[in-house]
């Protein structure tokens, strides 16, 4: 019978997954949370100042105190905007900043009570062009924002915004072109496999030691996506007014701002799967662990790796943000379209040409 | 510019160089409130009514500080003093009600200049904050010294180290 037939579809599954989705995304939040607290530490300590140090020892419990602080502010919205889309933005830059970590592979897979659990949401094996898609959504939540905000201001930063992200995204797929010539699959688990089975535990298989200028394109396309300075502008405070977030108020605003620094995390962890080998544990033979230590010990060891290098690029993200002043509109538009295209596009001719000549 | 400086990375990489330099270096902030810089022995704090070695009050509300001060922050009420009360107050005229709206005060020290008696001073301690503007207009009680013989500690407390600071410089 048709009933018994469902029934036979396993319920431990879907658990499995529910209870993993549950845990990325308030380990993402989590995260995210304490890099508002990293930026501000770091940002004082290259200024020659101490972050914030009251809240808490050592500050700790300064973005749990600036998360209150929003949920106590008053919620204004506008009489003139639009009031449905000026609630619905917030909420669609979130999910698009969400929807991203479902397919990254946080680790191997854990072995709880016989059965296998992969630590990765959906393997679907368009993993990368599932992202791209995703990214390529998060625009509209910028569009919405400033267009329902009923505002000059706004509605020219979001047009400003919108345009960036969609100029740094052709050279973004341009570099993972040639990424996607070596490893031949999409899925983001076979691109991390692949790099394990280098030499020195792994190492020498790590994509930035063959794409070294793939990966600096893209990590300067990553870092206009995510509207970091130096490609700020959509954001500026001095020109444009605190630009397409400049009428929300309390939790919408905290969405905000807080999905830019979700998209930071992902797309830190985005670059780490790509180019340096995800939850590969550098120097160190990942078969061979698992057979003296077990493969849940081994997936915990390669999800602090992988975070390990996570926080890596986070601090590059902090770390250039405090560094250089920001781009002016022209100069941005100039090296989105006239500078990085034509390098991804060599990068291609480049590689395509190795890989024939090797093939040979 | 050239072709180096058009690449915008080399720059950047020695900018980044500088700022990861500046996360090591020894930081300029003071901990407060739990460490305080010192201040100059010369400095204009809390007004303080002085009283003589025997513990009686100076002051005579004569009112050249109420003159004297250019926001008119303080007020004053005089009163004659009575028999049993020689070892209260110095001379014949005391005041009776005394106050300082610090909110009103711009802690210049012309008060402490116009005073013949020796009676106001501004001393070392930082005006402290408050919830209600009421809570601003201090006292006389607020405003004495405490009584050099009856409470020796708290008014060596009091006198603070201003007089050491002087001797030294």
């Amino acid at each position: 019978m048709i009933s018994i037939q469902l029934l036979m579809i396993d319920l431990w599954f879907g658990l499995e997954k529910l209870l993993l989705i549950g845990a990325i995304i308030s380990f993402s939040l989590v995260v995210a949370m304490y890099t508002t607290f990293a930026e501000r530490k770091i940002a004082g300590f290259m200024q020659d100042r101490r972050g914030p140090n009251r809240a808490g020892p050592f500050g700790i419990l300064q973005p749990l105190a600036d998360g209150l602080k929003l949920f106590f502010k008053e919620e204004i919205i506008p009489l003139t905007s639009n009031k449905s889309l000026f609630v619905i933005g917030p909420a669609l830059a979130m999910l698009t900043a969400m929807l991203t970590s479902a397919v990254i592979p946080w680790g191997d897979h854990i072995e709880i009570a016989g059965r296998t659990i992969s630590l990765q949401v959906a393997d679907v094996n368009i993993g990368i062009l599932y992202v791209f898609g995703v990214v390529s959504l998060g625009v509209y939540g910028i569009m919405i924002g400033g267009w329902s905000s009923n505002n000059k201001f706004s509605l020219l930063a979001a047009v400003r915004g919108a345009s960036q992200i969609i100029s740094y995204e052709l050279a973004m797929g341009l570099s993972l072109i040639s990424l996607l010539l070596m490893t031949g699959s999409l899925s983001l688990k076979t691109i991390v496999e692949q790099q394990m089975q280098g030499g020195w535990g792994g190492f020498l298989g790590w994509n930035i030691l063959y794409q070294p200028i793939g990966f600096l394109i893209f990590l300067i396309c990553v870092f206009a996506e995510c509207n970091r300075t130096p490609f700020d502008l959509p954001e500026a405070e001095n020109e444009l007014n605190f630009g397409y977030h400049q009428e929300y108020s309390s939790m919408k605003l905290g969405l905000y701002l807080f999905s830019e620094y979700v998209n930071m995390f992902i797309s830190s962890a985005v670059v780490s799967t790509l180019f340096f080998g995800g939850y590969d544990i550098p120097f160190v033979d990942e078969i061979a662990l698992t057979a003296t230590m077990g493969a849940n010990m081994v997936a915990l060891f390669g999800f602090l790796a992988f975070f390990a290098k996570i926080a890596f690029f986070l601090f590059l993200f902090i770390w250039v943000r405090w560094t250089i002043p920001r781009f002016r509109y022209d100069q941005l538009m100039d090296l989105g379209w006239k500078k990085l295209i034509p390098l991804a596009l060599a990068n291609l001719l480049i590689t395509a040409i190795v890989i024939l000549a090797l093939n040979k | 510019m050239t072709f180096w400086e058009s690449l915008y990375l080399p720059a950047i990489f020695k900018g980044m160089a500088i700022t990861f330099g500046h996360m090591f270096r020894k930081k300029p902030t003071i901990n407060y409130p739990e460490q305080k810089r010192p201040f100059s022995p010369v400095f204009r704090g809390l007004h303080v009514l002085n009283r003589d070695e025997e513990g009686r009050e100076n002051c005579t509300a004569c009112g050249l500080c109420a003159v004297a001060c250019p926001a008119e922050a303080i007020t004053m009420e005089a009163a004659e003093r009575q028999k049993g009360e020689e070892h209260l107050y110095r001379e014949e005229k005391y005041a009776a009600k005394y106050e300082i709206n610090m909110l009103r005060c711009i802690f210049c020290g012309l008060c402490e200049e116009a005073c013949p008696k020796d009676a106001i001073y501004l001393s070392e301690t930082f005006a402290p904050s408050n919830f209600t503007r009421k809570g601003f207009i201090y006292s006389k009680e607020n405003l004495l010294i405490p009584h050099p013989v009856n409470e020796k500690e708290k008014y060596e407390v009091a006198k603070g180290l201003r007089e050491e600071q002087l001797k030294n410089k």
